[in-house]
């Protein structure tokens, strides 16, 4: 009897949706913190997720995914001219984060339905495993 | 009849069912990876394949090729024909693979029912009444 590895798979899968959800979180609560500097201003972070191949299989079994960094994005931050902010720079301009609210929200909803399949897969291993413990009772 | 006859094919298709459910959970996990493959196995050849002689290679070492079970093999580990390809390379379809899961996980079941069947048989059978 295999060691029935799809819970660790599945928790891999949830973790990861995880991580992406906070990223997401920090994405929308950052939407309007301004700077007065382009060093400075928060840029939208986005998650890379990567399968983790099974060590001791050369087949290229995969056996989960992992989040193996956070991407600052390279997009443009917004200048605006806003002479009398308290965060303007010596010109009068502020600069914005290049957060985009709709992308988080459509990112928000996706990492929560890949979860929610994920939770399913462990509901359905579980009444698997259960089923088979009272096997010949 | 030998005590490992008895339970026919059914042993064999648990243990592979078992297996499936870990490809496709893998798929469902791997949902958002850009540039992943979704893979599946083509149950009756690995069936097939395995009824006969359930004869594998010792893995003494761990470079060695191992058995997982001795059934899914790399090269009955298939990848799964796109349905609609994504840009990112990712060739998993949720749904798709949700379906395959739900499917896999009664057909296990099934196998159970089965299992269960013939140790009810073999238990009459011993106690005779």
């Amino acid at each position: 009897m295999s060691s029935f590895k799809v819970f660790d798979i599945a928790g891999s899968g949830m973790s990861a949706q995880n991580l992406r959800m906070n990223l997401v979180a920090s994405n929308l609560a950052n939407v309007d913190a301004v700077s007065s500097s382009t060093a400075g201003t928060y840029r939208s972070r986005q998650p890379v997720f990567q399968t983790v191949l099974d060590q001791q299989n050369p087949r290229g079994a995969a056996t989960g995914v992992r989040m193996t960094g956070v991407v600052e994005s390279p997009a443009p931050l917004t200048r605006e001219h806003a002479p009398h902010h308290p965060m303007a720079d010596g010109e009068g301009y502020i600069y914005r984060p290049n957060v985009s609210p709709v992308e988080e929200m459509a990112n928000m909803v996706s990492a929560s339905r890949s979860y929610q399949n994920n939770v399913e897969v462990i509901n359905a291993a579980r009444q698997m495993l259960a089923a088979l413990i009272n096997l010949g009772r | 009849m030998k005590i490992d006859e008895a339970f026919g094919i059914h042993e064999q298709a648990l243990r592979l069912r078992a297996a499936r459910s870990e490809v496709i959970a893998a798929n469902l996990a791997n949902a958002d990876t850009p540039g992943f493959k979704a893979r599946d196995v083509d149950f009756a050849a690995v069936l097939r394949q395995e009824l006969p002689s359930p004869v594998r290679l010792a893995a003494t070492q761990p470079g060695h090729i191992g058995n997982d079970n001795g059934l899914v093999a790399g090269s009955q580990l298939l990848y799964r024909n796109p349905t609609q390809p994504s840009v990112d390379g990712n060739t998993v379809d949720a749904v798709q693979e949700q379906v395959a899961f739900s499917q896999n996980a009664m057909q296990y079941q099934a196998s159970l029912r089965f299992l269960e069947g013939r140790i009810r048989s073999l238990l009459t059978a011993i106690k005779g009444d």
